[in-house]
């Protein structure tokens, strides 16, 4: 009993060193491809960070108002945002292509699933930023000229400028992503037709009459006052 | 060069019909049929009565009206004026006409305007707007005597103005440029001005035409290039200012071409405006006093105060996410205080507002934002020192005004380490 308990182990670990032994060259090689893949993609960080740097990209950025905007989600600056998104996508790359060395049957599926949808998943993060930063330039855009118009609902106005923009933003990430095409688009476009039907019927049908009293006395009353307070600045 | 590609041919074949001039009189328009003609016959007058030996030419840089103001301005004959002033011109005095865009661009109408007087050489360039009811013949030659005459580069006009008129001018601009750039030129950004040939040919060749704060707002950019380029810079006192049609939309558009090319101008002059300390006056020709231009009523303005104080306390309330990034905290916490006032005990003080103004200067030289959301931002803050200083000057005279005006050009100039001190450190 005690032979065969120990031939049993001796051929387990004999097979165990074999599969090592087997795997040790490529796991090797995983480690090379990972580690190669670490430097590259530490020298294509530097570069992108220089060619941004040189090209001024922050401040374009910045005029555009996304540097609030990183700021706000506690972010680092666009440059450096940008140049550690290309060192992790080109680090992740290597070591799944290091992994894909070791032969596991399963993996290779998903690896080369994941290389398909990098491309995709990059240009969905680029819809959602620029979707994000269009959305703030014109939420901030639609309040000032309220404010300044004495518009009195004038936040309200801007958030729902922004909320609109971000949800489109969003369903057009979503769509790229490949994630419930269909039901968001129907979904947005349920919301935003109702939204608009709403409003259509509020002030078009139910509060008709209220809605050109309203308006009349607002824009007449608006007139009048604004030739009252407007001294010539120049 | 530029004006190749600025000026059209017809309008190059209309100025080489005219040849060399002497002074060119620049009137850019848009639909100004109404205000024109007595415009183009106070024009006329003064260049017979002034400048009759003078070859000279009226030249109409429009942008696209629609109601005939072009013609008005060719068509407009000499003979009335001839009859009336019993003087007679030794040169023929030309009208021409061009229309640089469909629609109108105070920038390139000036550029065409300049360009012009630079292919024609001309010694003396007056501007002169088609709103100026006012005007009378005179103005001519107090705007374009001391370029004519005794040299000077840039003749910049003083006005005698409505008691009320002219806020802007008066509670930033003028208080700024002069302790940004030293030099008290009481309107830096003016409708009606005179300048010689050779600052024309030296500011056509300047970057400004490229940046678009510089288009829009060319007038204050031909100023503080008058002065940092060490031109020889005057004053020279006209009259009554006419005043124009006032509407809200019309001070978001002021803002953006006055404050925004301000604020703009201070980026590339940093290294010379940064070592300024104090102002000095600049020559003044004809003016009696710097009071006159504050002690007529024209008509008694009406101003809703009640309404100034609520858009400027919306503003604070309702602005206050962007006023974060643009404003520093204690500055915040003063307007938000002051917005709790009422009518009645209401004051924006003049170091707030001299600190608000230079924070936003930073702000807008760092981008913390878009810079023309920047420059709106500034509005609602604007009203509230309107209705400080209306507040303040309610029962004043000419002199308490321009005591007032004083006063805070001295807060402006003595709080000039602290907008260096903020264009540095913001973040």
């Amino acid at each position: 009993m005690r032979e065969i308990i120990i031939t049993e182990l001796t051929q387990a670990l004999q097979e165990l060193a074999r599969g090592f032994a087997h795997y040790l060259p490529r796991l090797i090689v995983m480690l090379i491809v990972a580690f190669l893949g670490w430097v590259v993609a530490y020298l294509l960080k530097v570069l992108v960070r220089s060619i941004l740097r040189l090209t001024k990209f922050s401040k374009l950025l910045e005029n555009a108002g996304a540097t609030q905007l990183l700021n706000q989600a506690a972010l680092p600056s666009s440059t450096e945002l940008l140049s550690q998104v290309v060192f992790w996508v080109a680090w992740v790359g290597f070591i799944l292509l290091g992994v894909s060395v070791l032969g596991i049957v399963g993996l290779r599926e998903y690896i080369s699933r994941f290389f398909l949808f990098l491309p995709r998943l990059l240009v969905a993060l680029i819809i959602l930023f620029v979707g994000l930063l269009v959305a703030s330039f014109f939420s901030r855009a639609a309040l000032l000229a309220a404010v300044n118009a004495n518009f009195r609902s004038s936040r309200l106005l801007s958030v729902l400028i922004r909320i609109i923009i971000s949800i489109f933003a969003l369903s057009m990430v979503l769509e790229v992503l490949g994630v419930a095409e269909e039901t968001m688009l129907i979904a947005f476009g349920t919301a935003f037709g109702a939204v608009m039907l709403g409003l259509a019927i509020a002030f078009g049908i139910g509060g008709k009459d209220l809605a050109r009293e309203f308006l009349e006395k607002k824009f007449a009353t608006e007139k009048k006052e604004e030739k009252d307070d407007e001294l010539s600045p120049l | 060069m530029a004006e190749d590609t600025l000026l059209t041919d017809d309008f190059l074949r209309q100025l080489i019909n005219v040849g060399e001039v002497d002074i060119l009189v620049g009137l850019p328009t848009h639909n100004n049929a109404n205000t024109i003609e007595p415009v183009i016959r106070a024009i006329q007058a003064g260049i017979l009565k002034c400048f009759p030996r003078e070859r000279a030419v009226i030249v109409n840089a429009d942008g696209g009206s629609q109601d005939g103001t072009p013609e008005l301005v060719i068509s407009a004959s000499i003979d009335d004026v001839w009859s009336v002033s019993k003087v007679y011109a030794l040169r023929t005095l030309h009208s021409i006409s061009t229309r640089y865009a469909r629609s109108p661009e105070p920038g390139t109408a000036l550029r065409t305007i300049l360009a012009a007087a630079d292919l024609l050489r001309a010694k003396a360039c007056v501007v002169v707007s088609p709103d100026s009811t006012t005007i009378e013949p005179d103005w001519l030659q107090r705007l374009a005597r001391p370029v004519y005459n005794d040299n000077f580069d840039l003749v910049s006009p003083i006005y005698r103005r409505q008691e009320f008129e002219g806020v802007l001018m008066r509670n930033l601009l003028y208080p700024m440029t002069r302790a940004i750039y030293g030099y008290r030129v009481r309107e830096p950004y003016a409708s009606e001005f005179a300048i010689s040939g050779r600052l024309a040919t030296d500011f056509l060749t300047k970057e400004t035409w490229n940046d678009e704060w510089g288009r829009i707002g060319a007038e204050i950019c031909l100023t503080i290039t008058a002065i940092t380029g060490k031109y020889r810079v005057c004053q020279s006192f006209l009259g009554t200012k006419a005043q124009p049609y006032r509407s809200a939309s019309d001070l978001v558009a002021a803002m953006r071409r006055t404050v925004g090319a301000l604020f703009s101008s201070l980026d590339s002059n940093f290294p010379l405006w940064s070592t300024i300390a104090g102002s000095q006056p600049v020559p003044t020709l004809g003016a009696q006093s710097e009071a006159a231009q504050s002690e007529v009523m024209l008509e008694p303005v009406r101003v809703n105060r009640k309404r100034l104080r609520e858009m400027f306390a919306t503003g604070v309330a309702q602005l206050e996410p962007v006023f974060r990034s643009i404003l520093s905290a204690s500055t915040l916490s003063e307007l938000q205080r002051i917005a709790t006032l009422e009518v009645s005990e209401f004051n924006y003080p003049a170091d707030v507002w001299a600190k608000t103004v230079f924070e936003f200067a930073a702000s807008y030289h760092k981008s913390v934002i878009s810079r023309d959301h920047i420059v709106q931002a500034l509005v609602p803050l604007y009203r509230g020192r309107t209705l400080t200083f209306l507040l303040e000057n309610r029962d004043g005279s000419g002199e308490n005004i321009e005591r007032s005006v004083e006063s805070l050009c001295g807060e402006f100039e003595r709080l000039k380490p602290y907008l260096v001190e903020v264009w540095a450190d913001r973040k």
